[in-house]
Protein backbone atom coordinates (compact mmCIF):
# COMPACT_ATOMS: atom_id res chain seq x y z
CA UNK A 1 0.00 0.00 0.00
CA UNK A 2 0.99 3.52 -0.98
CA UNK A 3 1.54 5.99 2.17
CA UNK A 4 -1.37 7.51 3.34
CA UNK A 5 -1.83 11.19 3.52
CA UNK A 6 -3.89 12.29 6.94
CA UNK A 7 -2.26 15.69 6.71
CA UNK A 8 -4.41 17.75 4.67
CA UNK A 9 -4.58 21.25 7.02
CA UNK A 10 -1.29 21.65 6.73
CA UNK A 11 -1.09 21.41 2.98
CA UNK A 12 -2.07 19.08 -0.18
CA UNK A 13 -1.61 17.09 -2.91
CA UNK A 14 -1.53 19.61 -6.08
CA UNK A 15 -4.43 18.61 -8.46
CA UNK A 16 -2.97 17.18 -11.60
CA UNK A 17 -5.06 19.03 -13.63
CA UNK A 18 -3.34 22.29 -11.34
CA UNK A 19 -0.37 21.32 -13.33
CA UNK A 20 -2.09 21.14 -16.54
CA UNK A 21 -3.51 24.63 -16.30
CA UNK A 22 -0.40 26.15 -14.85
CA UNK A 23 2.61 24.63 -17.30
CA UNK A 24 2.01 26.97 -20.43
CA UNK A 25 2.61 29.85 -17.95
CA UNK A 26 5.96 29.13 -17.75
CA UNK A 27 7.42 28.25 -20.78
CA UNK A 28 4.67 29.64 -23.36
CA UNK A 29 2.91 32.30 -22.03
CA UNK A 30 5.45 34.05 -20.10
CA UNK A 31 5.16 37.64 -20.64
CA UNK A 32 4.79 39.70 -18.24
CA UNK A 33 1.17 40.75 -17.17
CA UNK A 34 1.83 44.42 -17.20
CA UNK A 35 3.52 44.67 -20.75
CA UNK A 36 1.50 46.20 -23.46
CA UNK A 37 2.29 43.47 -26.09
CA UNK A 38 0.92 40.16 -27.19
CA UNK A 39 2.94 37.83 -24.70
CA UNK A 40 2.00 40.27 -22.30
CA UNK A 41 -1.67 41.00 -22.56
CA UNK A 42 -2.20 36.44 -23.03
CA UNK A 43 -0.69 36.48 -19.36
CA UNK A 44 -3.14 39.18 -18.27
CA UNK A 45 -5.58 37.62 -19.74
CA UNK A 46 -5.24 34.53 -17.76
CA UNK A 47 -4.69 36.50 -14.33
CA UNK A 48 -7.28 38.16 -14.96
CA UNK A 49 -9.24 35.39 -15.57
CA UNK A 50 -8.01 33.62 -12.28
CA UNK A 51 -9.30 36.49 -10.51
CA UNK A 52 -12.12 36.27 -11.81
CA UNK A 53 -12.75 32.70 -10.63
CA UNK A 54 -12.07 34.12 -7.30
CA UNK A 55 -14.27 36.30 -7.20
CA UNK A 56 -17.12 34.39 -8.15
CA UNK A 57 -16.68 31.86 -5.30
CA UNK A 58 -16.92 34.45 -3.01
CA UNK A 59 -19.91 36.24 -4.43
CA UNK A 60 -17.99 39.42 -5.07
CA UNK A 61 -16.40 41.76 -7.95
CA UNK A 62 -13.28 40.70 -9.58
CA UNK A 63 -11.80 44.14 -8.21
CA UNK A 64 -11.83 42.97 -4.41
CA UNK A 65 -9.49 40.13 -5.33
CA UNK A 66 -5.89 40.65 -4.97
CA UNK A 67 -3.08 37.75 -5.49
CA UNK A 68 -0.33 37.69 -2.60
CA UNK A 69 2.38 35.15 -2.01
CA UNK A 70 0.95 33.31 0.84
CA UNK A 71 -2.18 32.99 3.58
CA UNK A 72 0.38 34.85 6.25
CA UNK A 73 0.94 37.82 3.61
CA UNK A 74 -2.56 38.15 2.98
CA UNK A 75 -3.10 38.08 6.61
CA UNK A 76 -0.57 40.34 7.37
CA UNK A 77 -1.49 42.62 4.28
CA UNK A 78 -4.65 43.00 5.80
CA UNK A 79 -3.91 44.04 9.67
CA UNK A 80 -1.19 45.66 9.13
CA UNK A 81 -2.81 47.43 5.99
CA UNK A 82 -6.22 48.51 8.38
CA UNK A 83 -4.15 49.13 10.88
CA UNK A 84 -1.83 51.77 9.24
CA UNK A 85 -4.70 53.33 7.42
CA UNK A 86 -7.20 53.80 9.72
CA UNK A 87 -5.11 54.11 12.56
CA UNK A 88 -5.86 57.76 13.28
CA UNK A 89 -9.43 56.50 13.88
CA UNK A 90 -9.04 54.12 16.51
CA UNK A 91 -6.15 52.06 18.32
CA UNK A 92 -8.54 48.94 19.00
CA UNK A 93 -8.44 45.58 17.62
CA UNK A 94 -10.08 42.10 18.87
CA UNK A 95 -9.02 39.14 17.48
CA UNK A 96 -9.74 35.25 19.31
CA UNK A 97 -7.97 33.03 21.15
CA UNK A 98 -6.96 30.76 18.54
CA UNK A 99 -5.88 32.84 15.45
CA UNK A 100 -3.08 30.96 13.34
CA UNK A 101 0.19 32.39 14.15
CA UNK A 102 -0.04 34.53 10.91
CA UNK A 103 -2.95 36.37 12.78
CA UNK A 104 -1.71 35.67 16.57
CA UNK A 105 1.69 37.34 15.44
CA UNK A 106 0.69 40.29 13.68
CA UNK A 107 -1.64 41.52 15.71
CA UNK A 108 1.01 40.44 18.75
CA UNK A 109 3.23 43.02 16.61
CA UNK A 110 0.85 45.28 16.61
CA UNK A 111 0.30 45.69 20.46
CA UNK A 112 4.20 46.35 20.67
CA UNK A 113 3.54 49.38 18.25
CA UNK A 114 0.55 51.85 19.46
CA UNK A 115 -2.52 49.19 19.55
CA UNK A 116 -4.54 47.79 21.91
CA UNK A 117 -5.37 43.82 21.12
CA UNK A 118 -8.49 42.25 22.79
CA UNK A 119 -8.89 38.43 22.16
CA UNK A 120 -12.46 36.86 22.10
CA UNK A 121 -12.64 33.60 24.26
CA UNK A 122 -14.10 30.29 23.10
CA UNK A 123 -16.54 27.98 24.26
CA UNK A 124 -15.68 24.48 25.12
CA UNK A 125 -17.49 23.73 21.76
CA UNK A 126 -14.55 25.86 19.86
CA UNK A 127 -16.58 28.42 18.96
CA UNK A 128 -16.12 32.23 19.84
CA UNK A 129 -18.07 33.14 21.98
CA UNK A 130 -20.67 35.92 20.77
CA UNK A 131 -21.69 37.74 23.87
CA UNK A 132 -18.09 38.09 25.04
CA UNK A 133 -17.52 39.46 21.57
CA UNK A 134 -20.65 42.32 21.69
CA UNK A 135 -18.57 43.08 24.89
CA UNK A 136 -15.21 43.47 23.45
CA UNK A 137 -15.89 45.53 20.58
CA UNK A 138 -15.82 49.52 21.18
CA UNK A 139 -16.31 52.57 19.42
CA UNK A 140 -12.57 53.17 18.75
CA UNK A 141 -12.06 49.46 17.45
CA UNK A 142 -10.93 49.71 14.10
CA UNK A 143 -10.98 45.50 12.92
CA UNK A 144 -12.21 42.48 14.41
CA UNK A 145 -10.18 39.46 12.59
CA UNK A 146 -11.20 36.17 13.60
CA UNK A 147 -10.51 33.35 11.68
CA UNK A 148 -13.52 31.42 9.00
CA UNK A 149 -12.98 27.73 10.58
CA UNK A 150 -9.95 26.94 12.83
CA UNK A 151 -6.49 25.28 11.65
CA UNK A 152 -6.33 22.59 14.75
CA UNK A 153 -9.86 20.92 15.26
CA UNK A 154 -11.64 22.74 11.88
CA UNK A 155 -14.51 24.75 14.24
CA UNK A 156 -16.17 27.07 11.79
CA UNK A 157 -17.24 30.34 13.15
CA UNK A 158 -20.13 32.22 12.68
CA UNK A 159 -18.92 35.02 10.39
CA UNK A 160 -22.11 36.84 9.55
CA UNK A 161 -22.67 37.63 13.46
CA UNK A 162 -19.28 38.33 13.72
CA UNK A 163 -19.59 40.62 10.99
CA UNK A 164 -22.49 42.21 12.32
CA UNK A 165 -21.18 43.13 15.75
CA UNK A 166 -17.97 44.29 14.06
CA UNK A 167 -20.05 46.80 12.06
CA UNK A 168 -22.60 47.60 14.75
CA UNK A 169 -19.29 49.50 15.93
CA UNK A 170 -17.68 50.65 12.78
CA UNK A 171 -14.79 48.20 12.42
CA UNK A 172 -13.88 46.01 10.05
CA UNK A 173 -14.46 42.19 9.91
CA UNK A 174 -11.02 40.63 8.65
CA UNK A 175 -11.27 36.52 8.34
CA UNK A 176 -8.47 34.32 7.52
CA UNK A 177 -10.17 32.01 5.36
CA UNK A 178 -6.91 29.91 4.94
CA UNK A 179 -8.30 26.56 5.96
CA UNK A 180 -11.87 27.21 5.11
CA UNK A 181 -11.81 28.48 1.20
CA UNK A 182 -12.72 25.13 -1.02
CA UNK A 183 -14.18 23.23 1.79
CA UNK A 184 -17.59 25.38 2.99
CA UNK A 185 -19.34 27.92 0.96
CA UNK A 186 -18.25 31.51 1.66
CA UNK A 187 -20.72 34.30 0.22
CA UNK A 188 -18.62 37.49 1.68
CA UNK A 189 -22.06 40.13 0.74
CA UNK A 190 -24.22 37.92 3.32
CA UNK A 191 -21.29 37.25 5.89
CA UNK A 192 -20.66 40.45 6.40
CA UNK A 193 -16.83 40.50 5.61
CA UNK A 194 -14.61 43.10 4.79
CA UNK A 195 -11.50 41.27 4.16
CA UNK A 196 -10.85 37.33 3.67
CA UNK A 197 -7.52 35.89 3.38
CA UNK A 198 -7.05 32.47 1.29
CA UNK A 199 -4.27 30.24 0.13
CA UNK A 200 -4.00 28.05 -2.91
CA UNK A 201 -1.65 25.35 -1.47
CA UNK A 202 -4.71 24.25 0.88
CA UNK A 203 -7.64 22.97 -1.70
CA UNK A 204 -5.03 21.23 -4.05
CA UNK A 205 -3.64 24.26 -5.69
CA UNK A 206 0.19 25.43 -5.45
CA UNK A 207 2.08 26.50 -2.58
CA UNK A 208 3.28 30.37 -3.13
CA UNK A 209 0.51 31.54 -3.83
CA UNK A 210 -2.85 33.05 -1.94
CA UNK A 211 -5.61 36.19 -2.27
CA UNK A 212 -7.10 38.47 -0.55
CA UNK A 213 -10.35 39.99 -0.80
CA UNK A 214 -10.48 43.93 0.26
CA UNK A 215 -14.56 44.74 0.33
CA UNK A 216 -14.62 47.40 -2.70
CA UNK A 217 -14.58 50.45 -0.65
CA UNK A 218 -12.70 49.73 2.09
CA UNK A 219 -9.46 51.09 2.27
CA UNK A 220 -6.02 49.50 2.99
CA UNK A 221 -2.36 50.34 3.08
CA UNK A 222 -0.18 48.17 1.19
CA UNK A 223 2.99 46.23 2.48
CA UNK A 224 4.91 46.39 -0.75
CA UNK A 225 5.61 49.37 -2.53
CA UNK A 226 6.69 49.28 -5.76
CA UNK A 227 4.98 49.08 -9.77
CA UNK A 228 1.66 49.79 -8.17
CA UNK A 229 0.87 45.85 -9.09
CA UNK A 230 -2.43 44.21 -7.55
CA UNK A 231 -4.86 48.00 -7.71
CA UNK A 232 -1.96 49.21 -5.75
CA UNK A 233 -1.89 46.56 -2.86
CA UNK A 234 0.44 44.50 -3.68
CA UNK A 235 3.34 45.46 -6.01
CA UNK A 236 5.36 42.45 -7.35
CA UNK A 237 5.29 41.29 -11.30
CA UNK A 238 2.38 38.79 -10.95
CA UNK A 239 3.13 35.29 -10.43
CA UNK A 240 0.71 34.18 -13.71
CA UNK A 241 1.03 30.61 -13.39
CA UNK A 242 0.40 30.67 -9.39
CA UNK A 243 -2.32 32.68 -10.01
CA UNK A 244 -3.69 30.09 -12.64
CA UNK A 245 -2.96 27.31 -10.76
CA UNK A 246 -5.18 29.08 -7.70
CA UNK A 247 -7.88 29.93 -10.00
CA UNK A 248 -8.19 26.31 -11.21
CA UNK A 249 -8.01 25.08 -8.08
CA UNK A 250 -10.70 27.38 -6.71
CA UNK A 251 -12.92 26.14 -9.83
CA UNK A 252 -12.76 22.92 -8.88
CA UNK A 253 -13.01 22.52 -5.48
CA UNK A 254 -16.16 24.60 -5.85
CA UNK A 255 -17.41 22.79 -8.71
CA UNK A 256 -17.45 19.77 -6.70
CA UNK A 257 -17.84 21.11 -3.06
CA UNK A 258 -21.42 19.35 -2.52
CA UNK A 259 -20.32 15.72 -3.69
CA UNK A 260 -17.65 16.27 -1.83
CA UNK A 261 -18.37 17.66 1.65
CA UNK A 262 -21.02 14.31 1.64
CA UNK A 263 -17.84 12.10 0.93
CA UNK A 264 -15.67 13.37 3.03
CA UNK A 265 -17.96 14.19 5.91
CA UNK A 266 -19.27 10.49 5.78
CA UNK A 267 -15.22 9.47 5.73
CA UNK A 268 -14.66 11.94 8.52
CA UNK A 269 -17.57 10.69 10.68
CA UNK A 270 -16.53 7.33 10.14
CA UNK A 271 -13.53 8.08 12.16
CA UNK A 272 -14.64 10.09 14.73
CA UNK A 273 -17.32 7.22 15.55
CA UNK A 274 -15.09 4.04 15.07
CA UNK A 275 -11.96 5.61 17.09
CA UNK A 276 -13.70 6.79 19.59
CA UNK A 277 -15.81 3.46 20.31
CA UNK A 278 -12.94 0.95 19.68
CA UNK A 279 -10.38 2.73 21.83
CA UNK A 280 -11.49 3.80 25.56
CA UNK A 281 -11.06 7.13 27.09
CA UNK A 282 -10.64 9.06 23.67
CA UNK A 283 -12.55 11.88 22.85
CA UNK A 284 -13.17 14.52 19.87
CA UNK A 285 -12.16 17.79 20.40
CA UNK A 286 -14.28 20.54 19.11
CA UNK A 287 -17.83 20.48 18.29
CA UNK A 288 -19.40 17.80 15.87
CA UNK A 289 -21.82 19.89 13.77
CA UNK A 290 -20.17 23.57 13.57
CA UNK A 291 -16.69 21.43 11.76
CA UNK A 292 -15.05 21.32 8.59
CA UNK A 293 -15.97 17.75 6.50
CA UNK A 294 -12.31 17.19 6.49
CA UNK A 295 -11.58 17.41 9.84
CA UNK A 296 -11.23 14.73 12.84
CA UNK A 297 -9.08 16.13 16.21
CA UNK A 298 -9.03 13.20 18.68
CA UNK A 299 -7.60 13.34 22.21
CA UNK A 300 -6.12 10.08 23.54
CA UNK A 301 -5.74 10.15 27.60
CA UNK A 302 -2.35 8.92 29.22
CA UNK A 303 -0.50 9.50 25.99
CA UNK A 304 1.58 11.73 23.85
CA UNK A 305 0.42 12.86 20.39
CA UNK A 306 4.22 12.59 19.09
CA UNK A 307 4.26 9.33 19.74
CA UNK A 308 1.14 8.46 18.26
CA UNK A 309 2.50 10.64 14.93
CA UNK A 310 5.47 7.94 14.87
CA UNK A 311 3.72 5.07 15.25
CA UNK A 312 1.33 5.66 12.98
CA UNK A 313 4.21 7.50 10.35
CA UNK A 314 6.13 3.80 10.94
CA UNK A 315 2.90 2.04 9.03
CA UNK A 316 2.66 4.43 6.52
CA UNK A 317 -0.14 6.90 7.64
CA UNK A 318 1.24 10.98 7.82
CA UNK A 319 -0.94 12.48 10.91
CA UNK A 320 -0.49 15.30 12.54
CA UNK A 321 -0.29 16.63 16.80
CA UNK A 322 -2.46 18.96 18.54
CA UNK A 323 0.60 19.11 20.79
CA UNK A 324 3.20 21.34 19.78
CA UNK A 325 6.01 18.67 20.67
CA UNK A 326 6.76 17.73 17.33
CA UNK A 327 7.26 21.50 16.90
CA UNK A 328 9.69 23.86 17.72
CA UNK A 329 8.19 24.62 20.48
CA UNK A 330 7.17 22.06 23.73
CA UNK A 331 4.10 24.37 24.90
CA UNK A 332 0.71 22.70 24.82
CA UNK A 333 -1.23 24.10 21.77
CA UNK A 334 -3.11 27.49 23.04
CA UNK A 335 -6.27 26.48 20.97
CA UNK A 336 -7.00 23.19 22.95
CA UNK A 337 -6.62 24.68 25.81
CA UNK A 338 -9.04 27.11 24.94
CA UNK A 339 -11.21 24.52 24.34
CA UNK A 340 -10.89 24.08 28.03
CA UNK A 341 -8.65 20.68 27.67
CA UNK A 342 -5.81 19.87 30.57
CA UNK A 343 -2.20 20.51 29.39
CA UNK A 344 -1.80 16.53 29.80
CA UNK A 345 -5.05 16.03 27.69
CA UNK A 346 -3.64 18.75 25.08
CA UNK A 347 -0.16 16.63 24.68
CA UNK A 348 -2.50 13.14 23.97
CA UNK A 349 -4.34 14.92 20.79
CA UNK A 350 -3.89 14.16 17.29
CA UNK A 351 -5.55 16.01 13.91
CA UNK A 352 -6.16 13.62 11.19
CA UNK A 353 -7.25 16.14 7.75
CA UNK A 354 -8.65 14.30 5.11
CA UNK A 355 -8.53 15.52 0.94
CA UNK A 356 -9.63 15.12 -2.62
CA UNK A 357 -7.97 11.93 -2.74
CA UNK A 358 -8.56 9.97 0.10
CA UNK A 359 -10.30 6.82 -0.02
CA UNK A 360 -12.38 4.50 2.16
CA UNK A 361 -9.77 1.63 1.87
CA UNK A 362 -7.54 4.11 3.85
CA UNK A 363 -9.77 5.15 6.24
CA UNK A 364 -10.25 1.86 7.16
CA UNK A 365 -6.59 0.91 7.29
CA UNK A 366 -6.22 3.99 9.61
CA UNK A 367 -9.06 2.74 11.97
CA UNK A 368 -7.29 -0.98 12.07
CA UNK A 369 -3.78 0.44 12.58
CA UNK A 370 -4.48 2.95 15.60
CA UNK A 371 -6.25 1.02 18.36
CA UNK A 372 -3.00 -1.49 18.79
CA UNK A 373 -0.64 2.13 18.89
CA UNK A 374 -2.72 3.62 21.17
CA UNK A 375 -2.61 0.72 23.30
CA UNK A 376 1.09 0.15 22.77
CA UNK A 377 1.78 3.54 24.12
CA UNK A 378 -0.40 3.36 27.42
CA UNK A 379 1.29 0.15 28.45
CA UNK A 380 4.45 2.14 28.60
CA UNK A 381 2.75 5.25 30.50
CA UNK A 382 2.98 5.61 33.99
CA UNK A 383 -0.39 8.27 33.98
CA UNK A 384 -2.43 4.92 32.39
CA UNK A 385 -5.32 3.64 34.45
CA UNK B 1 14.38 14.87 12.95
CA UNK B 2 15.38 11.56 14.86
CA UNK B 3 18.08 9.61 14.31
CA UNK B 4 17.94 5.63 14.02
CA UNK B 5 19.27 4.90 17.36
CA UNK B 6 16.22 7.22 18.67
CA UNK B 7 13.90 5.36 16.50
CA UNK B 8 15.06 1.90 17.35
CA UNK B 9 14.95 2.67 20.91
CA UNK B 10 11.42 4.18 20.70
CA UNK B 11 9.87 1.65 18.40
CA UNK B 12 11.24 -1.40 20.45
CA UNK B 13 11.95 -0.21 23.80
CA UNK B 14 13.94 -1.92 26.31
CA UNK B 15 12.63 -2.83 30.06
CA UNK B 16 9.55 -0.96 29.71
CA UNK B 17 7.55 -1.83 33.15
CA UNK B 18 7.43 -1.86 36.36
CA UNK B 19 9.47 -3.32 39.66
CA UNK B 20 6.76 -3.70 41.56
CA UNK B 21 9.05 -4.42 44.67
CA UNK B 22 11.62 -2.40 43.54
CA UNK B 23 14.32 -0.66 46.18
CA UNK B 24 14.60 2.86 44.78
CA UNK B 25 11.64 4.48 42.69
CA UNK B 26 12.37 7.79 41.21
CA UNK B 27 9.57 9.94 39.30
CA UNK B 28 10.51 13.43 37.14
CA UNK B 29 8.69 15.50 34.66
CA UNK B 30 5.39 17.03 34.38
CA UNK B 31 2.53 16.15 32.36
CA UNK B 32 1.92 20.04 31.86
CA UNK B 33 5.16 19.86 29.25
CA UNK B 34 4.63 16.33 28.67
CA UNK B 35 6.97 14.33 29.44
CA UNK B 36 6.70 12.32 33.00
CA UNK B 37 9.50 9.39 33.62
CA UNK B 38 9.45 6.67 36.48
CA UNK B 39 12.18 5.07 36.89
CA UNK B 40 12.24 1.65 38.51
CA UNK B 41 15.68 0.01 40.34
CA UNK B 42 16.82 -3.53 42.19
CA UNK B 43 20.16 -2.94 43.85
CA UNK B 44 21.92 -5.88 45.46
CA UNK B 45 25.53 -5.29 46.91
CA UNK B 46 25.03 -1.49 45.58
CA UNK B 47 25.09 -2.63 42.38
CA UNK B 48 22.05 -2.03 40.01
CA UNK B 49 20.42 -5.77 39.31
CA UNK B 50 17.31 -4.93 37.63
CA UNK B 51 15.53 -1.55 35.97
CA UNK B 52 12.67 -0.47 34.26
CA UNK B 53 10.69 2.26 33.06
CA UNK B 54 7.22 4.03 32.12
CA UNK B 55 7.09 6.69 30.43
CA UNK B 56 4.71 9.58 29.16
CA UNK B 57 6.07 11.64 26.75
CA UNK B 58 7.19 12.20 22.79
CA UNK B 59 9.67 9.92 20.84
CA UNK B 60 13.00 11.27 22.37
CA UNK B 61 11.58 10.96 26.15
CA UNK B 62 10.96 6.80 25.60
CA UNK B 63 13.94 6.98 23.58
CA UNK B 64 15.62 8.38 26.40
CA UNK B 65 14.03 5.63 29.02
CA UNK B 66 15.12 2.83 26.98
CA UNK B 67 18.69 4.00 26.27
CA UNK B 68 18.82 4.94 30.00
CA UNK B 69 18.12 1.39 31.18
CA UNK B 70 20.66 -0.02 29.07
CA UNK B 71 23.72 2.38 30.50
CA UNK B 72 22.40 1.97 34.13
CA UNK B 73 21.88 -1.77 34.20
CA UNK B 74 24.92 -3.53 36.07
CA UNK B 75 26.15 -0.32 37.18
CA UNK B 76 27.09 1.04 40.94
CA UNK B 77 25.03 3.64 42.44
CA UNK B 78 27.75 5.33 42.48
CA UNK B 79 27.78 5.26 38.95
CA UNK B 80 24.96 5.96 38.14
CA UNK B 81 24.73 8.88 40.07
CA UNK B 82 27.82 10.02 37.39
CA UNK B 83 25.23 9.21 34.33
CA UNK B 84 24.00 12.53 32.30
CA UNK B 85 21.53 13.40 30.06
CA UNK B 86 23.61 14.55 27.95
CA UNK B 87 25.66 10.96 27.86
CA UNK B 88 22.42 9.29 26.96
CA UNK B 89 21.74 11.74 24.17
CA UNK B 90 24.87 11.09 22.77
CA UNK B 91 24.44 7.56 23.21
CA UNK B 92 21.63 7.88 21.21
CA UNK B 93 23.61 9.89 18.39
CA UNK B 94 22.02 12.92 20.34
CA UNK B 95 18.25 14.54 20.09
CA UNK B 96 16.77 17.89 18.22
CA UNK B 97 17.79 20.83 20.23
CA UNK B 98 14.35 21.29 21.34
CA UNK B 99 14.21 18.05 23.06
CA UNK B 100 17.36 18.15 25.06
CA UNK B 101 15.65 19.83 27.73
CA UNK B 102 12.06 18.95 28.77
CA UNK B 103 12.53 15.16 26.94
CA UNK B 104 16.07 14.43 27.93
CA UNK B 105 15.08 13.95 31.96
CA UNK B 106 16.13 9.95 32.26
CA UNK B 107 19.20 10.31 34.45
CA UNK B 108 17.82 12.73 36.70
CA UNK B 109 14.81 9.91 37.22
CA UNK B 110 17.99 7.50 37.92
CA UNK B 111 19.17 9.68 40.15
CA UNK B 112 15.70 9.89 42.03
CA UNK B 113 15.62 6.51 41.70
CA UNK B 114 19.25 6.34 43.52
CA UNK B 115 18.64 9.11 46.56
CA UNK B 116 14.92 7.07 47.00
CA UNK B 117 17.13 3.72 47.30
CA UNK B 118 19.79 5.39 49.83
CA UNK B 119 17.02 7.44 51.99
CA UNK B 120 14.99 4.14 52.01
CA UNK B 121 18.11 2.24 53.45
CA UNK B 122 19.20 4.89 56.05
CA UNK B 123 15.33 5.19 57.08
CA UNK B 124 15.08 8.46 55.94
CA UNK B 125 11.77 10.17 54.13
CA UNK B 126 12.64 9.78 50.35
CA UNK B 127 13.13 13.50 48.13
CA UNK B 128 9.62 14.78 46.76
CA UNK B 129 9.60 13.38 43.45
CA UNK B 130 8.54 15.65 40.73
CA UNK B 131 10.55 18.16 39.32
CA UNK B 132 14.17 18.03 37.66
CA UNK B 133 16.73 20.37 37.28
CA UNK B 134 16.49 20.23 33.60
CA UNK B 135 12.28 20.62 33.80
CA UNK B 136 11.62 23.15 36.30
CA UNK B 137 7.99 23.06 35.10
CA UNK B 138 7.96 26.10 33.17
CA UNK B 139 7.34 25.30 29.40
CA UNK B 140 9.25 29.11 28.50
CA UNK B 141 12.33 27.04 29.88
CA UNK B 142 12.13 24.60 26.56
CA UNK B 143 10.59 27.19 24.04
CA UNK B 144 13.18 27.98 21.03
CA UNK B 145 12.21 31.28 20.80
CA UNK B 146 14.83 32.47 18.83
CA UNK B 147 13.84 30.28 16.01
CA UNK B 148 10.47 31.07 15.57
Amino acid sequence: MERIYFDHSATTRVDPRVVDAMLPYFTEEYGNASSNHTHGQTAKEALESARQIVADSLNTSSKAIIFTGSGTESDNTAIKGVAEKHGKKGKHIVTSVFEHPAIANTVKYLSHNGFEVDQVPITSEGVVDLEKLKELVRDDTILVTIMTANNEIGTVQPLKDIGEIAHDKGALFHTDAVQAYGKIPIDVDKMNVDLLSLSAHKFHGPKGVGALFVKEGVTISPLLHGGGHEYGLRSSTENVPGAVGLGKAAEIAHADMDEETERLTSLRNKIIDEVTANVKESYLNGSREHRLPNNANIGFRWIEGESILLLLNHVGISISTGSACSSKSLRPSETLLALGLKPEEVHGSVRITLGRFNTAEEVDYFIEKLPPIIEKLRMMSPLAQ
Amino acid sequence: MYSDKVMDHFMNPRNVGEIKDADGVGQVGNPVCGDVMYIYIKVEQETITDIKFKTFGCGAAIATSSMLTEIALGKTIDEAMDITNEMIAEALDGLPPVKMHCSNLAADGLHAAVEDYKAKKEGRPSPTPGMSASCPGSCDSCDMKEEH
